[in-house]
Order: C-alpha cells, then sequence, then structure tokens
C-alpha cells in the first residue's frame, strides 16, 4: 500500500472518526487553540518588538560610525567610572580629526545641551538642544517635513536659526507653519528654518522628535562655550565599516596623543552595538516567553495524547477488523498519527482566527502583524504537537494483536 | 498439493500461572476447493484453529504451510499480507466498518493491498453485484439488515481473491431463514471452486460442507466426508 492512498484513506478516517465524536474533539481542540493563540501572540508580540526596535534605531543609522567620550553601553560600575574620568573630546581635536578623515561622506561635530524654549504663545522647560553643522542633516539622513536644514554659511558663521524636531515643533505651534517664525532660547531668538519628518519609534523621547538643532558656532554663543564633543562619522557607501572605524580610531589616538601601548580614552560607537545588545535582551524575552507560552500547548498536547488513548480503546474492534483484512501496522500507526494531527491542525486554525483579530488589536501598541512565518510556523506547531502526543496512542494502535482486537466489544 | 498443511501444531496459552493446551499437535491437509466445516463445542481449540488457519495468530510448535509457504514463524507484518491476499474473513458479528458505506467496505482489503482506485472500484463493484447489494451499497451498515450486513462482508471477504473464505459461525446473528439463504450463496461459491472453512456448533449448518472436521479438548475427534446429499 503506498503512502499516497494511506494518508488519504487516513485523512478519511480521521476526519469521520472527528465528526463522529464532534463534542469530544471539539473540546480536545481547545487545549491546542489555547496554545496556538498564546504562542501566536507572543510570537507576534517579539516580531513586533524587534520590528518597533529596528525601526528605532534606524535613525541611528547602520553606516554611522560615533565618537564619544564614553561607551553608549556600559555594563559595569569599573568601566562606567574609568570613561567618566576621560578628558573630554575638544572641538579643536574634532576639527582636526574632520580635516584628518577621507573616508566620510558627511563628518558633522555634536553638542548637546538643555535649554528652555519658547515662542510667543507657548513655551517648553526643556528641550535637548544639539549643535552641529550642516553635514549633519546627511550624517544623520535627516528628512524634513518643511523648510530646509541650515546651509553652510549659516553654519559656518553661526547664524542664529534653528531646525526643530516634529514633537517640538507641534508643541509650540499649534496654528501657524513653524517654519518662518521666530523661538527664543536662552534669551536669544532664533529664526526657525526647519520642521523635521517625525521618527517616532520605541525612543521617541530621546530622538530627534524631542530636539531642537542650531548651527555649532552659535551653540558655542549661546549656551556652552567648551563643550564635550560627539563626532559623527557617516562612511563612504561602498567602504568596509571595520576599516573605516580602525582608521577613524588611529586618526582619534593621533590627536588625543595617546602612547602605543596606552588605551584609548574615547569611545566609537555604533548601531550595532545597541542591536547586539537588543536582541540579546529581546532573545532572553523570547525564550522565555515562547516557554511559558508554550506550555498552553504541552497542556493541550497531553489533552490531545489522552484522547487518542481513548479513542484507540473505543475502535480496539476496528483495529481487529482492519488488521485482519490485511493492515499492516504502518498502516494503523498512521491513521491514528494523522486523526491526532487533523484534531491539532484544525485547532491551529480556530487558534489563528483567534489571535489574528487579536494582533490587529495588539497593533495599536507596537508594530505587530501576523505574518504568514508565523502562521506557518503556528500550523507546523500544531501538527507537530499532534504527531508527538498521538504517537504513543498510534503505536498502541499499531501493536494490537489482532486476535485479541477482534474480541473487543 | 495440499492448500493448508498442518504439521503437528500446537497452541499454547498462559493464563494466570496455567498453561493451557489450545491445540496439541495437530495435524491436517486440506485440499483446494474443499468446504469444510470445523465444528466443536467452546473451549475445544475450534477457534484456535480457526485463528491459526487464517494466520490471525501463529503457533507455539508445529509448521503451517498455507499455499505452499511456511507461515508459521512471520512477523505482524507479514502475516497482515498473507490475509489480506490469501484470506477472506466471514465473521458472526459481520465486522463491518460502522461509520464507511457498504462499498467502501468491500474496497477496503483493495486499499490494503495497494490496488489502483480505478481497478479498486470496478472489483468492489464486482464483487457487490456478485451478492446482490448493488442498489444498496452506498448504504452504511446501520441502514442494512443482518443478511444484507453478512453479504458486504463475504463481497468484502471475495473482493481479492483470496485463497481460502474463512467463515466464523456466519449464520450465528441471523435469523434461520436469512442463514439459509446465506448459505446457500456459500453452496454456490463452493460450487465455483472457492475453499471454505466454515466454523461453526451447529449440526444443521455444518451439514452444509462436504467434509466435517470435529475438535474436541485441542485434538482432531473426528474427519468425516459426508456423502452428497
Amino acid at each position: 500500500m503506498n503512502f499516497v492512498t494511506e494518508l488519504k484513506e487516513g485523512l478519511l478516517i480521521a476526519w469521520s472518526a472527528i465528526r463522529a465524536n464532534k463534542l469530544r474533539s471539539c473540546l480536545t481542540t481547545l487545549g491546542i487553540v489555547i496554545g496556538i493563540v498564546t504562542v501566536t501572540l507572543m510570537g507576534t508580540a517579539i516580531e513586533g518588538l524587534n520590528r518597533s526596535f529596528m525601526q528605532s534605531v534606524s535613525s541611528i543609522g547602520a553606516d554611522v560610525l560615533y565618537v564619544d567620550r564614553t561607551d553608549w553601553i556600559i555594563t559595569s560600575h569599573e568601566d562606567w567610572m574609568r570613561m567618566n574620568r576621560r578628558r573630554p573630546i575638544t572641538l579643536a581635536q574634532a576639527r582636526s580629526a574632520m580635516r584628518q578623515v577621507d573616508f566620510a561622506q558627511a563628518i558633522a561635530p555634536l553638542s548637546e545641551t538643555g535649554a528652555g524654549i519658547k515662542n510667543h504663545y507657548r513655551e517648553s522647560d526643556s528641550v535637548d538642544v544639539i549643535g552641529t553643522t550642516d553635514e549633519y542633516a546627511v550624517a544623520a539622513g535627516l528628512s524634513l517635513n518643511d523648510g530646509r536644514f541650515f546651509t553652510p554659511v549659516e553654519s559656518e558663521g553661526g547664524r542664529p536659526v534653528c531646525v526643530l524636531g516634529a514633537t517640538v515643533a507641534s508643541n509650540l505651534f499649534k496654528l501657524t507653519p513653524p517654519v518662518g517664525e521666530r523661538v527664543t532660547m536662552n534669551g536669544r531668538n532664533f529664526d526657525v528654518v526647519g520642521v523635521l519628518e517625525p521618527v517616532g519609534g520605541m525612543f521617541a523621547e530621546n530622538g530627534p522628535d524631542t530636539k531642537v538643532f542650531v548651527p555649532l558656532n552659535q551653540f558655542l554663543l549661546a549656551f556652552r562655550n567648551n563643550p564635550n564633543i560627539t563626532l559623527q562619522v557617516k562612511v563612504k557607501p561602498g567602504l568596509d565599516l571595520g576599516d573605516a572605524r580602525e582608521d577613524l580610531r588611529a586618526i582619534i589616538r593621533k590627536i588625543r596623543r595617546l602612547a602605543p601601548n596606552d588605551d584609548d580614552d574615547f569611545s566609537i560607537n555604533q548601531q550595532d552595538q545597541i542591536v547586539d545588545t537588543f536582541h540579546r535582551i529581546a532573545g532572553t524575552i523570547a525564550g522565555v516567553g515562547l516557554f511559558i507560552t508554550g506550555l498552553s500547548l504541552f497542556v493541550g498536547g497531553i489533552g490531545i495524547m489522552n484522547i487518542m488513548f481513548v479513542s484507540v480503546a473505543e475502535r480496539t474492534k476496528e483495529i481487529g477488523i482492519r488488521k485482519a483484512i490485511g493492515a499492516k501496522r504502518r498502516t494503523i500507526l498512521v491513521q491514528f498519527l494523522i486523526e491526532a494531527a487533523v484534531i491539532c491542525l484544525i485547532g491551529g486554525v480556530f487558534g489563528i482566527g483567534i489571535a489574528w483579530p487579536a494582533t490587529i488589536g495588539m497593533s495599536k501598541v507596537i508594530p505587530a502583524t501576523l505574518s504568514p512565518t508565523i502562521v506557518a510556523l503556528a500550523l507546523g506547531v500544531a501538527a507537530a504537537t499532534g504527531l508527538i502526543s498521538g504517537f504513543l496512542p498510534a503505536l498502541r494502535a499499531a501493536r494490537m494483536n489482532p486476535v485479541d482486537a477482534l474480541r473487543a466489544e | 498439493m495440499a492448500l493448508i498443511r498442518l504439521d503437528k501444531i500446537s497452541r499454547r496459552y498462559q493464563m494466570g500461572g496455567e498453561t493451557i493446551h489450545a491445540l496439541r499437535e495437530v495435524s491436517l491437509q486440506i485440499e483446494r476447493g474443499e468446504y469444510v466445516a470445523i465444528m466443536g463445542p467452546s473451549g475445544s481449540g475450534k477457534s484456535t484453529m480457526m485463528n491459526l488457519i487464517g494466520c490471525l495468530d501463529t503457533p507455539t510448535s508445529g509448521t503451517y504451510e498455507l499455499n505452499g509457504t511456511d507461515v508459521s514463524d512471520m512477523d505482524d507484518n507479514q502475516l497482515a499480507e498473507v490475509r489480506n491476499r490469501e484470506i477472506g474473513f466471514v465473521f458472526q458479528t459481520f465486522n463491518l466498518l460502522a461509520r464507511s458505506s457498504a462499498l467502501h467496505n468491500v474496497e477496503l482489503p483493495l486499499i490494503y493491498a495497494g490496488i489502483s482506485a480505478g481497478e479498486r472500484r470496478e472489483l468492489a463493484l464486482q464483487a457487490i453485484a456478485n451478492v446482490g447489494l448493488t442498489d444498496r451499497m452506498h448504504h452504511k451498515p446501520n441502514e442494512l439488515s443482518g443478511g444484507q450486513r453478512q453479504r458486504v462482508a463475504i463481497a468484502r471477504a471475495l473482493v481479492n481473491k483470496p485463497s481460502i473464505l474463512l467463515a466464523d459461525e456466519p449464520t450465528g446473528n441471523l435469523d434461520s431463514r436469512t442463514g439459509e439463504e446465506i448459505m446457500a450463496l456459500f453452496a454456490q461459491l463452493a460450487g465455483k471452486g472457492n475453499t471454505i472453512i466454515l466454523v461453526t456448533h451447529e449440526e444443521d449448518i455444518a451439514r452444509h460442507a462436504r467434509r466435517i472436521l470435529r475438535i474436541r479438548d485441542g485434538l482432531i475427534a473426528s474427519d468425516e466426508v459426508q456423502a452428497r446429499a
């Protein structure tokens, strides 16, 4: 008997057995439905978090290196103490580096401070003010909603102009478009020349949305005259990021006058570090989450096993008849495995039917969608649950002695 | 060469620490085309004999050659194949699959034999027609009378053209008139050269066969060929 016929016959038998015990099949399936719903939702949530995170960090730029005084992610107190003792990166050092770096598509010094901001009507206690140059727009890959970023001339001349992050702009200007208006920070007036496209995402609080950008030369006058500088280097397309990183490191070491055996007294940060850290954390969350939700599927699987044992016991006579007529062990095994798998697959389909609207609700909080991958995976897991939990009962059926089985009532 | 050759067949069971000798060194030959009744009271060993001949069970000792093949040491799967090919069963309680139509019940041995769907359908239709149930073939067993069910079972037993038709009390669950009909069908099949082995405890039924084996205490007590009626 070939396998396709066996499969077809098995499906037929499974279907009629399930229909013959509708209530029992429903109740058994319920366990699998719940299991699949929880696992699917968990998977979707994790996928959504990942996507949300990647969307959020994309503003950092995958091909951008950041020369900072300290690491972005500091995991020990010792490191924190050590890095905080480092000398600031001065503007002169930053400018020297900018002259020497030849692998940058754009390179921009950044300095950051907090300040109050107001216009005629409204004010905000504290926004992040970033002093930088016109190249920042390229280095950070900014896109503007309205107006423009400041020009090289404005940047070089330290003109009192500013570009507002989306949230800042919408908070200050409810009715009029901000471009062309004037805001006051630290007692100085700035002309708004542009408003950024909103970025949003997980880190919206710390992202460009809540920032105000001014020319660095103006920043030095208006806010701080000797700030710590971060250098943002967007590497030319096609160049190896690792090589660029090493070149940059050598240049900064020279500028900082480090002896060959001195440790770096600065950090070169990049998006990967955050992504790696996130993946470590997210991986743990995913592991624990899927384990816990997997337990419900496990319980569902036990239910299937239980009911399959009952089903085998009830159909002892049928098994005897089939064996007498010529069914081999494998045929009987396959028949009951298919029955268990079909029950679970039906559960899987219902589970997805429930999880789908739930993910739509979830998508209001995180960018979660029920991807075809998750659907396929959920159905696969459901079928596998059926096969695994159906195996022992099916084996019992397959090994029945036909004489005894025929004698059963 | 004999179709069935039992040589010093014994079958022992362990039951609660006690050994039961269901068959004691029984030797027997049945030729192709014979119509044999196996008789005996319950506990005589006739069921064991039937199970062995039907390849549902294997002997504890001795050899059983069916159609020239030694089947006494075969494993489960090999025996399933032999049953499928060589033996058609007819049971007292019909033993049809309750959720399947008459036609599908008859098709079942062909499915296990791995015969293609088209040929399967054709053979099954033929077998159902042979027992005169063409107009009832899409009915489920519970929609058929006892006699009709037994006819379906006979169709199922014969659809694979087996060497032996093995019937275990085939009229036990039927009224006497229907029972006679079934026996008439058997007589007809025997007339066509089918080998039939009938297990029964009813003299009336056994008398339809041409040879009667009587079993008592695990031994063949008598083996007589009847004069033609």
